[in-house]
């Protein structure tokens, strides 16, 4: 199994690669075209603001390469708002991969950024498989994804957004299976798994 | 529902936790890593690890110690003290720290909160304010509470949160120490003036301190060392406890 973690400096990347690393899967963190393409499992990651991500991800040709992707791919937090059609941070266009936009969380008085341990409701998706409904994961941020047809996971902070995705082999989720104990671990032993 | 979240703090001084009364008298209380990875399993829900000796001694990273905690163990972890640059945060998010707490350096400098949430994102910047009543003030203080300012508390969390914060952890200096509560007044004035989550710090001693932090000081997470670390008080029992009071937590 070879996963490859797309390295477009957006901060935290150590963290998905250390919880691949305790599930006994080294990863490896790259930014070239042929590694992605070649391996089983790729994982786009992400903290930080979106327009400078994009720009990362075009300056490098990422932009073109992921929706190409043929193996399972998965999305976390950030990454997952830049497969989306078009998010509000910066006012920037996404991969379109999934049929939705991503909006700022303004419900008062709810704070933002949405951060700690929520619970999610999922579909009887493959990436759920052995997850309890009403599990929790942890969140933070700012802006979410809204429902639609390929909301796989939903969860309720003032209203109800869609916390994972898929649509074919493109997966996203909101919350951080890496730091998210329990059922974090058990989610991407599951993508291990598609 | 989002829950509350209860942090043991580790502070670190030459990569041994410590902890002290009112910040002079330290106590070895142990091994970092292991401590992050007992207080994971025993249901943490965060973990925040402050250099305490980094002000002073301008020790800019604990990057190493940051790499071991990220491989270690699989909830969210802070690292403050000392960060005083865009490339310190830098280095120390690329060892694997999900957020940075920013103190001293923020009050010097306060483009530097606006430069770090521009460039890694509000959700990672954590403000930390140590604050001490002057006069029935509450006044800003420096390096571990050491250096008093003319900083008004008030204004400067509303400023941080404008300047891009994303969370605030707000230690009172008069009640860290003393296991007689969090300053939940003060606590409760912060929550009303600004939008992003309070950390809660400074006094925890029984339970019912955080269970008044929540209920009264309207806090979104509650931080404590010492009752952790010697095992005064069981998160799980804290848990169910605040559970019982309809508070909401992670079980």
């Amino acid at each position: 199994m070879s996963v490859a973690i797309i390295d477009y400096g957006a901060g935290n990347i150590q963290s998905i690669r250390f919880a691949l690393e305790r599930l006994g899967v080294p990863a490896i963190l790259t930014d070239q075209a042929a590694v992605i393409t070649n391996a089983d499992r790729v994982i786009f990651p992400g903290v930080g603001e979106a327009s400078s991500a994009m720009e990362k991800l075009k300056a490098s040709g990422l932009d073109a390469l992921i929706p190409t992707l043929t193996q399972p791919v998965l999305g976390i937090c950030l990454g997952m708002q830049l497969m989306c059609n078009h998010t509000e941070e910066g006012n920037t266009k996404g991969l379109g991969i999934f049929d939705t936009s991503v909006k700022r969380f303004e419900i008062k008085p709810l704070k933002v950024p949405h951060m700690g341990w929520n619970t999610s409701q999922h579909t009887t998706s493959k990436l759920f498989e052995g997850i309890n409904q009403g599990s929790y994961f942890y969140m933070v941020h700012s802006y979410y994804a809204q429902l639609c047809e390929e909301t796989i996971g939903r969860m309720d902070y003032g209203l109800n957004f869609s916390t994972a995705l898929q649509k074919d082999n493109f997966y996203g989720v909101q919350f951080h299976p890496e730091k998210s104990s329990d059922a974090g671990v058990q989610l991407l032993q599951n993508f291990l798994k598609l | 529902m989002l829950t509350k979240r209860i942090i043991p703090c580790l502070d670190i001084k030459d990569g041994r936790t410590v902890k002290g009364v009112n910040f002079v008298q330290l106590r070895d209380a142990g091994d970092p890593v292991e401590l992050a990875q007992r207080y994971a399993n025993e249901g943490a829900d965060e973990l925040v690890f402050l250099d305490i000796s980094a002000s002073e001694e301008r020790r800019k990273t604990l990057a190493k110690l940051v790499k071991e905690v990220a491989r270690a163990i699989d909830i969210p972890f802070t690292v403050g003290g000392g960060i005083s640059s865009v490339e310190d945060v830098d280095i120390l998010l690329q060892h694997g720290a999900d957020k940075v707490s920013v103190n001293s350096a923020a009050v010097r400098q306060p483009d530097l909160i606006n430069a770090l949430s521009q460039k890694f994102g509000s959700q990672c910047v954590v403000c930390a304010v140590d604050a001490k009543q002057i006069a029935g003030q509450w006044k800003v203080h420096l390096v571990g509470g050491k250096v008093p300012t003319e900083i008004d508390l008030m204004d400067w969390v509303q400023e941080v949160a404008q300047r891009g914060a994303g969370e605030l952890l707000f230690t009172s200096m008069d009640h860290d120490g003393t296991k007689n509560g969090f300053a939940n007044r003060a606590l409760a004035e912060v929550a009303d003036l600004i939008n992003i989550p309070i950390i809660a710090s400074g006094g925890a001693g029984t339970i019912n301190h955080f269970i008044d932090a929540f209920a009264l000081g309207k806090a979104d997470a509650a931080l404590a060392a010492s009752v952790f670390h010697y095992k005064e008080i069981e998160i799980k029992s804290l848990k169910a406890a605040l559970l019982d009071r309809q508070i909401p937590v992670r079980l």
